[in-house]
């Protein structure tokens, strides 16, 4: 088991024949991905990396079967591919792109959220299940499969605490990017939810970071619904108010979204913290107990 | 993004919001001119910076002549304004607003964000104008009221005149409240803003509403789509090492401390900066130099890096991903030979290829020092940099 991917999800590549779409899904298919085709408006009827190249997503779900997509075309086509995607009836979109204006997002997520489909990201590194499924641009080969569900709102700190976990011997069940927007797909307690029912998932590595309120907004729920141990770091302790730190969505308003009340939040739903992103690893041996 | 009052006002009039009458001047003389133009006996002159707290730092004055005017711009022109919002340095004033005078019977607040919460667009009204909202918000939160934008249907006008009778507003204010709400969400929308804020919605004593102040932030993923918006950007009131990288498409913030820091991914550069601190150090700035990390970029990035001269020390943390550490390497080794490093630079390779990279840093002879972990490569620059 695993969340919301596993070796038997088709997945279609929107932005199929880019530079972006090709690379990763070469990627991809050399993971062992079972990529089913791609869309490029234009270019349907052709072929690219084996696979065949469709028009629209709806001619794409039609002839595959298609249930999810990966999306890595450019920021000002994104509302429009997220929504194509939601009326073509797939089930999983994850949007990988940086750059989407916020309002795009505004009008895309209430629309899949009324379809009833999940959207991972934007501006996110993707999901992974090791050894079965990677949709998105992590590096595969630092995945091990295993028992940590790691979420982060980051690309490269999911890359260490992947790489801590895969060095100390657990090795993961999904990595799942959520992304560094403001508006994102889907948001910590979507993932923890579904983290908690898998079976395969053990412990759960968060990852947060200035700005917004969706760490506190976790916690309140991890205290409510979330039995297994969780540890938890989060980016941004020395990060000035008021400033935009890369991120979109990483910046502290008003005096709101700091860092020290996220780690106290946490600290008050029982998880565990840590302040150095090199100690994930280890604050999870000592929580578990393995 | 963030505007300028007097370019937040020449929006609020192009969708329909009473403003003064106003005029943007450079120099002394023009601001003469300018209030001879607007005609009348009473003028407002506020010192055009990207900073709230103006009038009590005394960049907003109201005068009854011409010389006072003259002498307004001439002490405020090419100085810098310092306010409780900027830095000690203060925010640069290139340009004086001077307006027609608008007498006030009471202040209100009327201002929209994009709520990460509930995923919206929401509008805030407060009959307490004219003072610190976030202080108001704090204190007494239930004199602010919200009205949520349903983004599939857009700001209704019921919302606006629940709002403006909550408010206490009566007669012919409940018809103009209502217009300058729909404005005001259309221009949200249409214009892509982040922020809109006008503190305050004045009464005048012949009982008509009146926007008194501009605060204007736009979403600066779409200025791709904001052409005429995008050109009121003013760069001077921006760090300029922050203006420099931006040219670069680095992601730099400059800090206080004395080691400075390259790291690609924005989460990993936040967690580099709390890990030196957490180490005895004080981080110089947060860089994201992004997933391609070539060597043009990484030479650009040490040059913005070592452009502030309180760095004592590099520390460079590449997690390479889908690239190849030992490239990383050579685009370091290319760089600090091409830029002329002096100060030490400490580096930690991690991923793809990582052992080939330090092998590659180890056999420059340059004055590299490969770190093992991050921990280590944390002590390692607070010991070059001088500190603990």
């Amino acid at each position: 088991m695993s969340i919301l991917i596993n070796k038997d999800t088709k997945v279609i590549c929107q932005g199929f024949t880019g530079a972006q779409g090709t690379f990763h899904s070469e990627q991809a298919i050399a993971y062992g991905t079972k990529m089913v085709g791609g869309v490029s408006p234009g270019k349907g009827g052709t072929e690219h990396l084996g696979l065949p190249v469709f028009n629209t997503v709806r001619d794409a779900v039609e002839a595959t079967g298609a249930e999810a997509t990966v999306i890595y075309v450019p920021a000002p086509f994104c509302k429009d591919a997220i929504i194509e995607a939601a009326d073509a009836g797939i089930q999983l979109i994850v949007c990988i792109t940086e750059g989407i204006p916020t309002i795009d997002m505004l009008y895309a997520k209430e629309y899949v959220d009324r379809k009833g489909v999940r959207m991972i990201g934007p501006n996110c590194p993707g999901v992974i299940t090791p050894d079965e499924c990677k949709i998105g641009i992590m590096p595969g080969h630092i995945h091990k499969k295993g028992k940590v569900g790691i979420v982060s709102r980051s690309g490269t700190l999911t890359y260490e605490a992947v790489k801590q976990t895969t060095d100390f011997g657990y090795g993961q069940s999904t990595c799942i990017g959520i992304g560094g927007d403001p508006i994102p797909g889907s948001n910590f307690i979507d993932i923890l939810a579904l983290l908690q029912e898998d079976p395969e998932t053990e412990a759960i590595v968060m990852i947060g970071e200035i700005g917004g309120t969706a760490e506190e907004e976790a916690a309140a729920y991890i205290k409510q619904n979330v039995t297994k141990p969780v540890v938890s770091y989060i980016a941004g302790v020395t990060a000035p108010p008021g400033k935009r730190m890369g991120h979109a969505g990483a910046i502290i308003s008003g005096g709101k979204g700091t860092a020290d009340e996220k780690f106290a939040a946490l600290e008050d739903a029982g998880v565990r913290t840590v302040r150095s992103l090199a100690e994930i690893g280890q604050a999870l041996k000592e929580v578990t107990g393995w | 993004m963030n505007l300028h009052e007097y370019q937040g006002k020449q929006l609020f009039a192009e969708y329909g919001l009473p403003v003064s009458k106003g005029i943007a001047c450079d120099t002394p003389k023009e601001a003469v001119a300018a209030a001879d133009e607007i005609g009348g006996d009473g003028w407002v002159v506020k010192a055009q910076v990207h900073a709230g707290g103006r009038g009590k730092a005394g960049g907003v004055k109201l005068v009854k002549s011409k010389d006072e005017i003259r002498e307004f711009a001439e002490k405020w022109l090419g100085k810098n304004l310092v306010t409780y919002q900027t830095d000690e340095n203060g925010q640069p004033v290139s340009k004086i607003l001077v307006e027609s005078l608008t007498d006030i019977d009471q202040e209100l607040y009327l201002g929209a964000v994009v709520d990460r919460g509930t995923r919206r667009i929401v509008f805030m009204a407060s009959t307490e104008g004219g003072v610190e909202i976030e202080k108001v918000a704090e204190e007494t939160p239930e004199k602010i009221l919200k009205a949520e934008i349903d983004p599939l249907v857009g700001a209704q006008p019921y919302q606006g005149r629940e709002l403006a009778f909550k408010l206490g507003l009566e007669g012919k204010q409940i018809g103009q409240f209502t217009k300058i709400f729909i404005g005001l969400a259309k221009l949200f929308e249409e214009c892509d803003l982040a922020l809109v804020e006008i503190n305050p919605l004045v009464i005048t004593p012949a009982g008509d509403l009146h926007c008194l102040d501009a605060k204007v932030g736009v979403d600066g993923n779409a200025l791709y789509r904001q052409k005429k918006i995008h050109e009121m950007h003013d760069p001077s009131q921006e760090d300029s090492r922050e203006a420099e990288a931006a040219k670069w498409e680095l992601n730099y913030v400059a800090l206080e401390g004395n080691i400075g820091c390259m790291v690609n991914g924005a989460g990993l550069a936040m967690g580099t900066m709390d890990i030196i601190k957490l180490s005895g150090g004080q981080p110089a700035n947060f860089l994201d130099v992004g997933g391609g990390a070539t060597k043009e970029r990484v030479s650009e990035a040490f040059k913005i890096i070592l452009s502030d001269s309180n760095v004592k020390a590099v520390l460079v943390n590449i997690f390479g991903g889908i690239v190849r550490c030992d490239m990383i390497a050579e685009g370091i080794i290319g760089a600090v030979k091409e830029v002329g490093v002096k100060v030490p630079v400490v580096v930690r390779l991690e991923g793809n290829n990582a052992e080939k990279g330090t092998q590659v840093l180890a056999d420059s002879g340059l004055n590299i020092i490969a770190a093992t972990s991050l921990s280590n490569a944390a002590e390692q620059v607070v010991k070059a940099a001088g500190g603990k």
